[in-house]
């Protein structure tokens, strides 16, 4: 054993030695260890230094309350994980920890400067200092900065460690493994309730199962062996699930809660196995009962954050149930009764133990106990200063004046290795506020206790403001019963003996002789925060408590204040004058401690990220060499490379045989939905600009579809199939959207419509064949079918058989040239396009991806929603208004259609541009000026599509402009990094302005 | 998350529906006739009140069906469902 490993306990096993580095040098600590308890056993008190002055820190809890000890687990592999609380990672054989926030190294750490020009970083600095010259954040004072704080590393590789997700559901959880979740548990499952009790730590009995003191007696026993029993109990009840090393990370509305389950966190590296490492349970609750307990508060005064000063209450954890002494001389400095019980196991272990206490005097049976047992015990007094660099030495203690506003007579100095502070509790609040739950202050003790009065979940213990070991036991029992209407049974008859507070004094800062410029007395210990800085921000006009926490940046560290808010709101009470309990609280957020990003993601990573959706030809296009292109979530071929061939040079190929012989596009993604009924003409009437009350059956029609507000939505070609018959297509990308707007408008605008929407995207496959040879091929295709312009007229569909299949064949084109798209049911897809492909040998059919696409659309002006549009533009800005209805009374989007601002003629609109260089291709996004020289630059419009057209030998762009409309001809400018591009405005139609080739 | 009970299908989690914004704003029969500000009071005009609010939901992942919620914005606490073109309860 090592000096400061003083005590066996039932928690340790001291037979299994378990070796772990720290900073690279090698230590040894026993099964059931933390980090913390290991290094605290080898006399570690300095773990890191602090994140603005860079002063040395040590441990200071023993929970996820601790502000200091933060590690960077198993650095420079892929599991490392930075930010760690030393306190909470059970210790495994080969564990890596390392110190963050110091440079070159603990001992010697550059930024501890900080510390020395302390007086020059008050709260608030970085936010005034580093405001001006503006020139100089960007290159000078964020790297600065950077390189000088940060909390650990991130790791460098995707984490190769399996999350995953679970739904629960229950008729009671019970947060808090202690005394007062053991007993809810124990009455909820006895009464046939399927109950679970989760524990964040590897063991049930929260601070209850190592007090072993004669003061605290359940039933007879000492509380901690009554506790034991109970426990083995608990562990046969049938319908009671426990989850030890589960934490509840957030608490939702209606009972909805995430719990993260360590599963192989303490496990050593080759013992994983490659099971999963932590799983987050989604649990929806009938009714919650929360024992999440309380934190130990700390005292400030000056020199309050040196390594060796640890709250009270932790020294005892670690002392009773990991049997490691943080000290050998201990000084005790407190606010209330409970580190008197500290007090008492130090001496009994024979360790030096003296107290000082700011009340004038206490009659409990705890500190008549530490009375008998001859500690010596300052009364009415406060540590004034601290010393010791790397670890606490000494203390200088005064007497308090009558009011406890000052300090009076003289400094007494005191040797010692540990001090143990305690500021009283504060109960753990956080899960009430997070389910919505209000919180009242209360004045004898300061504390925030919660406001019973949701139905569906209670408060017991200590998070409830129930302090002593009588109100615990008694009052979670009373509340859980008529909690769950349970009228029998219980530990309605249990005796309980424990010591009761009889004087309490609470002072938030505590006073000092020197002036409070030149003490150092931290509040918020993770981010520096001090008393001065508080001050400060009132002085500066911070009143809000929000405010004064985000300009000091007091609470909002990794640990989201658990030691500091109270603090904070007592000096801004006290300062201001103010009643605490109308400052109101900060909010609790969840997690309740950090999250892994790995526990929220579960198992949606990588493939499982989101769903694929590939066409039935999908196969084909991968055989052939297809790019592929995400289009929403479908994989869309791209181009076909043919050899080395890139993506230009691919589609400069694709583009041209699409228009000198054939070409064939994989259009199975397009949105279609099946619309029938006696009202779907009348339907689509409301629905699209233009008229569709005379479409004949067996025609197509292109149409448009605005939002209320006149902006284009979505477009497509609707084909009538039958007298109340049609099928829509939309846009790839936009059809689950435009579903859900039609099913909208007919639930609810419309109900009295005879209109039936059906999805099908996914039931058809499409193969579209276009090109001046594309009427040859379905001639093979279709032998018996006349294909003549007369009998089968573009912008019309007709049914037909191919290989026995039936197949719908519209002659429709998105490219300008003849053009024919043959759909069949999905699963016939694959060979439909085989058999397109066969018969297009001859003419040299090539496949073309969504890029030829694009740029055969481009040469005819044809827009694309999304790409050439953005939400703002309406038909009219588009050039399109032959296909806004003037006769039809109402459809979506027309009145926004005549508002005074969707008429100005200055709106962007769709125009053509040329460069003046044929060669020079624009990038899409540029913005386009008219005036070079003008300051501020004026920026008229950008660039929507711009391609290198093959057909017509040089770069065409689509662009929208501010009054482009009547800027044909003009000369602009596209401003690049480095050159202006000369353009021309020109119509945006450059290819076959007369449309022949359609019925060529 | 809200468990909401729709009127079509009984309790599910909140994940399965999509809120529609304000409840009872009526496209009105007749927009051609309405001035600029009428029409701008349809189209853009919305309450966010802290309290009892009355709001359209829909069943996205369910049975598709929109209907109307009524919910306290302040603490979530859902007072009622009822189906488009019933009449709003009195809360
Ligand atoms: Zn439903």
């Amino acid at each position: 054993m090592t000096k400061y490993r003083i005590n066996k306990t039932r928690f340790v096993d001291q037979t299994k030695t378990v070796s772990f580095t720290f900073d690279g040098k090698k230590y040894h600590g026993f099964e059931g260890d933390t980090l913390a308890s290991a290094l605290l056993s080898n006399g570690i008190h300095l773990i890191g230094r602090s994140f603005k002055y860079h002063r040395p820190r040590g441990i200071m809890s023993c929970g996820s309350e601790e502000p200091n000890a933060i590690c960077q687990i198993n650095d420079n592999t892929d599991l490392t994980e930075p930010n760690v609380r030393a306190t909470e990672i059970e210790l495994y054989e080969g564990l890596k920890a390392s110190s963050q926030n110091c440079w070159p190294s603990l001992n010697f750490d550059i930024g501890g400067i900080n510390n020395l020009i302390s007086p020059f970083i008050p709260a608030g600095f970085y936010y005034k200092t580093f405001m001006w010259p503006k020139s100089f954040w960007k290159k000078i004072y964020e790297p600065l900065i950077r390189m000088s704080a940060g909390l650990g590393k991130s790791p460098t590789q995707p984490d190769p460690e399996i999350y995953d997700h679970k739904h629960e559901h229950c008729d009671v959880l019970v947060i808090g493994g202690g005394i007062s979740g053991i007993i809810s548990a124990k009455i909820a499952a006895k009464n046939n309730l399927k109950t679970i009790l989760i524990e964040d730590k590897n063991i049930l009995g929260g601070s209850t199962i190592y007090q072993n003191n004669k003061n605290f007696v359940i039933d007879g026993q000492k509380s901690n062996e009554w506790l034991m029993n109970e426990i083995s109990e608990l562990q046969k009840l049938d319908n009671l699930t426990i989850k030890t090393r589960t934490s509840l990370a957030a608490f939702h509305s209606y009972n909805y809660l995430l719990a993260k389950e360590n599963i192989s966190d303490h496990l050593p590296l080759d013992k994983k196995n490659g099971s999963i490492r932590q799983r987050l349970w989604k649990i929806r609750a009938d009714k919650v009962i929360v024992g999440a307990g309380a934190i130990e508060r700390p005292l400030i005064f000056n020199n309050n954050d040196r390594p060796g000063i640890i709250l009270a209450h932790s020294v005892k954890k670690y002392l009773d149930f990991y049997g490691v002494s943080s000290g050998l001389n201990n000084i005790i400095f407190t606010n209330n009764d409970s580190a008197y019980e500290t007090a008492v196991s130090l001496f009994e272990k024979g360790i030096s133990v003296k107290i000082v206490d700011i009340r004038k005097k206490s009659s409990s049976n705890i500190v008549k106990n530490a009375e008998d047992l001859g500690i010596k015990i300052y009364w009415n007094s406060t540590v004034v200063n601290t010393f010791g660099y790397k670890k606490i030495k000494s203390i200088e203690i005064m007497n308090l004046s009558e009011d406890g506003s000052n300090v009076t007579g003289n400094k007494h100095k005191i040797q010692c290795d540990c001090l143990s502070i305690s500021g009283g509790w504060t109960p753990m609040v956080h899960m009430h506020t997070q389910s919505g739950g209000k919180l009242d202050f209360r004045e004898i003790d300061q504390v925030f206790v919660p406001t019973e009065k949701s139905e569906n979940h209670i408060n017991v213990g200590s998070c409830n403001g129930d302090f002593e070991l009588e109100e615990i036991v008694k009052n979670t029992n009373y509340k859980v019963k008529k909690f769950l209407n349970i009228n029998e049974g219980g530990f309605d008859k249990i005796s309980v003996l424990c010591s009761k507070e009889s004087e309490k004094k609470n002072i938030w800062l505590l006073p000092n002789t020197i002036s409070e410029s030149k003490t150092k007395s931290f509040i918020d210990f993770q981010n520096d925060s001090t008393a001065k800085d508080i001050k400060l921000a009132l002085r500066e006009g911070f009143k809000s408590i929000e405010h004064v926490k985000r300009y000091t940046t007091t609470g909002m560290a990794t640990d989201q204040g658990k030691l500091s808010n109270m603090h904070a709101l007592g000096i801004i009470a006290d300062t201001a004058g103010v009643k605490m309990g109308t400052l109101g609280t900060t909010t609790f957020r969840p997690p309740f401690t950090p999250l892994t990003f790995g526990a929220i993601v579960g198992r949606n990573v990588g493939k499982f990220f989101d769903i694929v959706r590939k066409t039935s030809i999908h196969e084909w296009h991968v055989q052939n060499n297809a790019k592929f292109e995400n289009v929403g979530q479908w994989k869309r071929p791209w181009y076909y490379p043919i050899n080395n061939e890139n993506l230009h040079e691919a589609v400069q190929r694709e583009s041209k045989a699409a228009r000198d012989s054939a070409g064939i596009l994989d259009a199975s993604t397009l949105g279609k939905i099946d619309i029938q009924g006696s009202d779907a003409s009348e339907f689509l009437n409301r629905v699209y600009t233009n008229a569709w009350s005379k479409l004949g059956i067996g025609k197509c029609r292109y149409g448009l579809m605005l939002n209320e507000d006149g902006m284009v939505y979505d477009d497509g070609v609707t084909t009538r199939l039958g007298e109340n018959h049609y099928l829509m297509t939309t846009t790839t990308g936009g059809a689950a959207n435009v579903l859900s707007k039609l099913e909208d408008y007919l639930q609810t605008e419309w109900p009295e419509l005879d209109v039936y929407l059906t999805s099908v995207t996914d039931h058809y496959s499409t193969a579209s064949i276009c090109g001046p040879n594309s009427k040859k091929i379905l001639n093979k295709l279709f032998p018996n079918k006349d294909f003549s312009d007369e009998a089968f007229p573009h912008m019309s569909y007709q049914d037909a058989i191919i290989d026995k299949i039936e197949c719908r064949i519209m002659r429709i084109s998105f490219t300008g040239e003849l053009s024919y798209e043959i759909n069949v049911e999905s699963k016939y897809g694959k060979s439909l396009w085989e058999n397109c492909i066969a018969a297009g040998e001859e003419y040299k059919i090539t496949p073309y991806g969504t890029e030829t696409m694009h740029l055969l659309r481009a040469e005819k002006g044809f827009i694309i929603v999304g790409q050439d549009t953005d939400g703002t533009m309406t038909p009219i800005d588009l050039q399109m208004d032959w296909i806004v209805s003037k006769k039809k009374y109402d459809f979506i989007g027309k009145r926004s259609l005549y508002r005074s601002d969707t008429m100005r003629e200055d709106r962007k609109q769709l125009v053509g541009l040329l460069t003046d260089d044929p060669n020079e291709i624009l990038e899409e996004g540029a913005q386009i000026v008219s005036e070079l020289d003008k300051k501020p630059v004026e920026m008229i419009g950008h660039v929507t599509s711009s391609y290198f057209s093959p057909n017509l030998n040089k770069s065409i762009a689509l662009a929208v402009v501010k009054g482009g409309k009547k800027m044909n001809g003009q000369k602009l400018f596209v401003p690049m990094e480095n050159k202006n591009i000369n353009v021309t405005v020109s119509d945006f139609i450059f290819f076959d302005k007369e449309n022949k080739r359609i019925n060529a | 998350m809200f468990v909401i009970n729709c009127p079509y299908c009984g309790e599910r989690d909140q994940s399965e529906f999509s809120c529609g914004g304000e409840a009872h704003i009526v496209r009105p029969k007749q927009p051609t006739e309405l001035s600029d500000d009428e029409w701008a009071e349809y189209l853009f005009m919305r309450k966010n009140i802290k309290g009892v609010q009355f709001e359209r939901w829909n069943h996205a992942h369910g049975c598709r069906k929109w209907f109307n919620m009524v919910r306290d914005t302040s603490n979530d606490k859902i007072h009622a469902v009822y189906k488009m073109g019933e009449k709003p309860p009195v809360i």
